[in-house]
């Protein structure tokens, strides 16, 4: 028998720090959103959702530290890191591009959470297990917040109808990023730790497929191009300039507690 | 500590032995909706008093991931313990998830006095969100309306919905089926 090894470790450590890399740079985008939402609920909806995700974050990224050996914190681990280290998918860290942008996103992001968490309800990882099973519920309110503004936004005016279409669109090349089967997530898999990000595809085409043809705008046919290497810590523009905000009061205070 | 209390509904799991010190613990007000205790909540789970050694375990579980309110509740936990010349130690557990099944009979007259609707019954995680757009019904706990209309599923804090009465106009607060 035996415990897991080192390697399995670390290969288990690298995919629930892409789950928490997602949840932490998301957090971050959304909570620029506070004071310059379409309205002040709209405000704390945004700022709701992302507090939401950072708490996933903080567990999970605690978890991280504990299976990869290194005894890092969840703040040394969110703080300290360069650009690099982080496992993020790109869609999460592009800027902040007007409300209807956020919407598709928030629609193809937790529509994905919510097949991922369901699934990982079952890992044989009791922090994973205990997250996801805890995430899934906040997860539900996130998809249906994002339903009910594509829909609105999407069956409104002509002029609101117009810019969720473009939205769409402009979200499109990020999309397939979430189902690519990188090696941790394969390993992740097998040992039972994740799910397999392509196993959760067809369920999450099916969800925002639906919401998008009720809300009588559709989805691009394919994108003209597409991200790829987020899970191996290649990232775009937005990133150092997210980091940069993110990390620059902890890393000018080295040591500070509050 | 073997402690299987997991049932939605149930109790903290059982407070063992110094109930003067278990009793001020479990009277921790909720820092955000301070007329209901964490108790009320359903946000203590287990309380184990030792006498001999004059120590007190306590397992508390979040109401959402990335509530604040935990540090504070900690902390506060540990204070009252100490006020009663105990040593304690606060573990934070997220499984089984918290929900607002586990929220008492006493803290749903407790929120509804202090205005804040309680949660309508279990929430259904997994059951399709339905696609149209909908109009949640709710009492209204100023006037017992149930002419009500949600104007934000996102409140002032994580657990909790914004509503308005169209019978007495007045806006209110929902504590969010989880």
């Amino acid at each position: 028998m035996g415990g897991p090894t080192v390697a399995t470790n670390l290969l288990a450590a690298q995919y629930i720090q892409g789950l928490a890399d997602d949840a932490l740079v998301y957090a971050q985008r959304l909570g620029e959103w506070v004071s310059r939402a379409p309205q002040i609920e709209e405000d704390m909806a945004l700022a709701n959702i992302g507090l939401d995700l950072l708490g996933q974050a903080r567990a999970l990224l605690t978890r991280v530290g504990e299976l990869d050996g290194s005894g890092r914190s969840e703040d040394d681990l969110a703080y300290l890191r360069d650009e690099r280290e982080f496992r993020n998918v790109h869609l999460l860290e592009q800027e902040v591009a007007g409300f209807g942008f956020e919407m598709a996103r928030l629609l193809w992001f937790a529509s994905y959470q919510w097949e991922l968490y369901a699934g990982l309800r079952t890992s044989v990882d009791e922090v994973v297990a205990g997250v996801a099973a805890k995430a899934l519920k906040e997860v539900t309110y996130h998809r249906d917040h994002a339903t009910q503004w594509v829909l609105r936004l999407g069956d409104g005016t002509a002029e609101s109808h117009e810019r969720m279409q473009q939205a769409l669109v402009d979200v499109e090349p990020y999309v397939t990023e979430l189902f690519d089967d990188d090696p941790a997530s394969v390993a992740a898999a097998e040992s039972g730790v994740g799910v397999l990000p392509s196993s959760l595809e067809d369920a999450v085409r099916a969800r925002v497929s639906a919401v998008v043809e009720e809300a009588t705008v559709a989805l691009p046919e394919s994108a003209r191009w597409r991200s790829r290497g987020g899970r191996d810590g290649v990232h775009s523009r937005p990133m150092g300039y997210l980091l940069a905000e993110m990390q620059h009061i902890a890393r000018s205070n080295p040591g500070a507690q509050w | 500590m073997a402690e299987p209390v997991t049932e939605a509904g149930a109790r903290p799991g059982g407070v063992l032995g110094g109930c003067a010190v278990a009793r001020a613990i479990c009277d921790v007000p909720d820092p955000e909706v301070p007329v209901v205790t964490i108790e009320d909540l359903g946000i203590l789970r287990h309380l184990e008093v030792d006498e001999s050694s004059r120590h007190v375990l306590v397992t508390i579980t979040p109401t959402y991931s990335g509530c604040p309110a935990m540090e504070a509740i900690a902390q506060r936990v540990v204070h009252e313990a100490e006020r009663a010349g105990y040593t304690c130690d606060v573990q934070t557990r997220l499984s089984p998830a918290w929900t607002t099944d586990w929220i008492s009979a006493r803290g749903r007259d407790r929120l509804r006095d202090f205005g804040i609707a309680p949660p309508p019954g279990a929430a259904s995680t997994c059951s399709t969100v339905a696609l149209d757009l909908h109009l949640r019904q709710t009492t209204c706990p100023q006037c017992g309306s149930t002419d009500t209309e949600e104007l934000s599923r996102f409140g002032s804090t994580a657990c909790k919905a914004l509503l308005r009465c169209r019978s007495c106009r007045e806006p209110f607060e929902m504590f969010k089926a989880l």
